[in-house]
């Protein structure tokens, strides 16, 4: 199946996440990864949720998110010009002088180190997924260790913010935001 | 002003214009109990069982329209909330349940009577807050009633912890205004979209209405009514759509679906547009989603975005509250004279009078769909209230009562909550005294709430009950005859004597065995100041027809057995030809 970048503004409360997830449960939508992390508005969190769903499945999901009172707005991002970034830590094996040859491949995905030990390497390496899926290939004949991921964010690019942050309505709303029968709200609010 | 955050429940409640509540106290909860004394115009009504709050509150608010609330204590009591909650929130209906929590310093710690509700009611609820502070009850609460009956309506949780009823705030009615940035109860469909729908409607040679229970909410009969005689377009209910449109009115076919008539679900099937409204194409409406009405345009009337596109693919989608979206395209509806569809579909009717039960020869059998069909003819000049449990009579008093008003079928349709009919009545009551209510049950369902004829008994409640006495869970017994070849597994059901029982209570209580005396007993019960139960005893082994089977095609209906002259059909139940299985 192919996969969706959904961004999502969310409540900075306690439980939310929770919703979120429960949400995704619930209806059986599939989450391939899933970040939470403050924005540059306080009380405003910010969720990158990738999913394995067809265009269909995204605009239900995109539907299902809005209708938690907790999510300001949400951005599918999937179309846009975005950037979308992984990071990971890597702990590879560097016993019997392989040192050298894996901080040269290091260098060409432009991994850092981090830590070094006697037998080990720890690199951090920033990127698209794909490059990421990249270096553990070619580490994986030295031997992981241990490895872990943050999961996509995502970010339009341009200087506009994709979504403005969201307008603080109060909750007796008159103006009655659009939709389409693809169920996306019309970004225009 | 400076309140206890118990005493600011009250306020709001009072503010928010709300006359009765169902509950049951208990210890976290006590607090606010306790601040009720000082409340004397709001009324409590003491339940035998917290599910038994939670459907009355539910029953005030399909009756009513307004939010219906009720009140539990934390652990138990809560947990006893979660059927009500989710039967209300499967059927859209406003609710605000208020449930006592331990205090905040002991959450998480297991303390006596701790439940995490918030965390069980998620999934069944609109909404769900926990409260730890006093300061934060008033807000809370208006949020809690805003988002209840706004938009697509439904049930919302507030749990209060002990400390936050026990300790004092100031209160502060304007300042404590709903604050939902994210909250957007109200949509408007694109203009773009509008011009699809008008081109579909105005083209159409087969259309057809469904119309759902959100005519009802939407209080939008009008505006059905005006398009379908605008358009000379037909118009098939939902379960909870009855009521919505009158069934007196020419254009309406009744009821669509696994219990339908065959012939609506023809139409449906034959169709070239169907205009949904306020509906969301429930598998127990359109039968195999692959074959569903596969000749037909769609067009999707609704207040919730999350619902288009889910289970059928459509054409248009007009988001928006039903009567506005309707006003608004109205203006532009040409109208059409469809007078050969309409000849259609009175012909696909075929032999469907003959086969009807009612027209079955008094053999001295007493049938469930005679019986509901009686009290239906006895009763209709009031347009009664009638709340039904959930199985076999419910069926047969959505194809044999007829309801020409909004909100006088009361039901539990996508959760199928048996248990349901009894507190529900009690909770409609209390909305529409002026109103005859009537109860209708199985013995099954009757049997899982029916320690509230306590509660009808201490409220002096006047609800006449009628239950459908088969001995058996007689749904659950027609698909082991249909599906399983007849093994009645677990489906015998010995049940009390219903005429002691209602005794018991100090109610009245009336046995009925044929037919014959079905009218005395239902005019005897009328004329009673209190409730009576009658106990209907009726043929064991009858079904429901027509029967789309689950996950077939909708218009492939187990149809009803033609009446034979001088033969008994349905109590001999020894061949297999009683009933035809689709082609």
């Amino acid at each position: 199946m192919p996969k969706h970048i959904l961004v999502a503004y969310v409540e900075d409360k306690p439980g939310v996440l929770n919703r979120v997830a429960s949400l995704f449960r619930r209806r059986a939508f599939n989450i391939e990864s899933l970040t939470v992390g403050r924005t540059e508005q306080d009380g405003v969190s910010r969720m990158t949720i990738v999913v394995d769903a067809d265009e269909l499945m995204a605009r239900r999901i995109e539907a299902n998110l809005y209708k938690l009172v907790n999510v300001l707005r949400v951005d599918n991002v999937t179309d846009k010009p975005a950037v979308a970034r992984d990071l990971a830590l890597i702990k590879v094996s560097a016993a019997n002088g392989k040192r050298a040859e894996i901080l040269q491949l290091a260098d060409v995905f432009r991994a850092r180190v981090v830590d070094i030990e006697e037998k080990s390497l720890m690199l951090e390496v920033t990127g698209s997924e794909d490059k990421i899926e990249g270096i553990l290939n070619v580490l994986r004949p030295f031997g992981i260790i241990e490895m872990v991921r943050t999961g996509l964010v995502a970010m339009a690019r341009g200087s506009e913010a994709v979504s403005a942050n969201p307008p603080q309505l109060p909750a007796e709303v008159t103006e009655a935001p659009l939709v389409d029968s693809g169920l996306a709200l019309a970004h225009s609010v | 002003m400076k309140l206890t955050g118990a005493e600011i429940v009250w306020e709001v409640l009072q503010r928010e214009g709300v006359k009765v509540v169902f509950g049951y106290p208990g210890g976290a909860i006590l607090p606010t109990y306790d601040a009720m004394t000082k409340y004397p115009g709001i009324h409590h009504v003491l339940v035998r069982h917290e599910q038994g709050a939670t459907h009355m509150a539910d029953g005030f608010a399909r009756a009513s329209g307004q939010v219906g609330v009720a009140i539990a204590t934390s652990g138990p009591g809560a947990t006893n909330m979660v059927t009500g909650i989710a039967t209300a929130m499967m059927d859209s209906s406003p609710m605000v349940c208020i449930t006592g929590q331990v205090g905040s310093k002991a959450i998480g710690s297991d303390a006596f009577q701790e439940t995490d509700v918030t965390g069980v009611t998620l999934p069944v609820t609109k909404h769900n807050y926990l409260v730890t502070k006093a300061q934060d009850v008033a807000r809370t609460l208006r949020e809690a009633f805003y988002i209840a009956r706004s938009g697509r309506p439904g049930p919302v949780l507030v749990d209060i912890t002990k400390d936050a009823q026990q300790l004092a705030a100031e209160f502060d009615w304007e300042a404590a205004a709903p604050r939902l940035p994210g909250y957007r109860p109200n949509l408007r469909a694109l203009p773009s979209e509008y011009q699809t729908a008008l081109d579909l409607i105005n083209s159409a040679k087969r259309p057809l209405i469904l119309a759902g229970q959100g005519v009802i909410k939407a209080n939008a009969t009008r505006q059905v009514l005006e398009l379908a005689e605008k358009a000379q377009v037909p118009i098939a209910l939902t379960l909870l759509g009855i009521g919505g449109i009158p069934a007196a009115h020419p254009l309406n076919l009744g009821m669509m679906g696994m219990h339908g008539e065959a012939w609506v679900n023809q139409a449906i099937q034959q169709a070239d547009l169907l205009i949904a409204c306020g509906m969301r194409f429930d598998d127990r409406v359109t039968g195999n989603l692959r074959t569903y009405a596969a000749q037909a345009k769609k067009i999707h009337i609704e207040v919730d975005p999350s619902e288009v596109n889910k289970n059928v693919r459509v054409d248009a989608a007009l988001m928006g509250d039903l009567g506005e979206v309707l006003d608004e395209v109205l203006p532009s509806v040409r109208a059409a004279d469809h007078s050969t569809w309409l000849d259609h579909i009175t012909s696909l009717k075929g032999d469907a009078a003959v086969r009807d039960i009612q027209s079955l020869p008094d053999s001295g059998h007493l049938y469930a769909a005679h019986v509901i069909n009686d009290i239906w003819r006895l009763t209709r000049e009031g347009d009664p209230i009638v709340v039904t449990d959930v199985g076999q009579h419910q069926m047969w008093e959505a194809q044999y009562f007829r309801h020409e008003e909004p909100r006088s079928l009361i039901t539990s349709g996508g959760l199928g909550t048996m248990g349901f009919a009894l507190p529900a009545a009690v909770g409609a009551k209390f909305a529409r005294p002026d109103k005859e209510v009537w109860v209708i049950a199985g013995d099954g369902g009757f049997q899982m709430t029916m320690a509230e004829l306590a509660t009808v008994a201490q409220e002096k409640v006047k609800v006449n009950i009628a239950i459908i006495n088969n001995a058996y869970l007689g749904m659950v017994r027609q698909w082991q005859e249909f599906f399983y070849e007849k093994r009645y597994a677990a489906t015998p059901l010995l049940g009390p004597d219903f005429v002691k029982l209602a005794d018991a209570f100090g109610l009245r209580g009336l046995r009925v065995t044929q037919r014959s005396e079905v009218q005395a007993a239902v005019e005897a019960a009328r004329h009673h100041d209190g409730s009576v139960v009658i106990d209907f005893q009726v043929e064991q082994e009858d079904a429901v027809f027509p029967m789309v089977p689950a996950g077939a095609d909708l218009d492939a209906m187990i149809r009803r057995p033609k009446p034979q002259p001088q033969l008994d059909v349905l109590s001999e139940t020894g061949g297999d030809d009683e009933w035809e299985m689709p082609r």
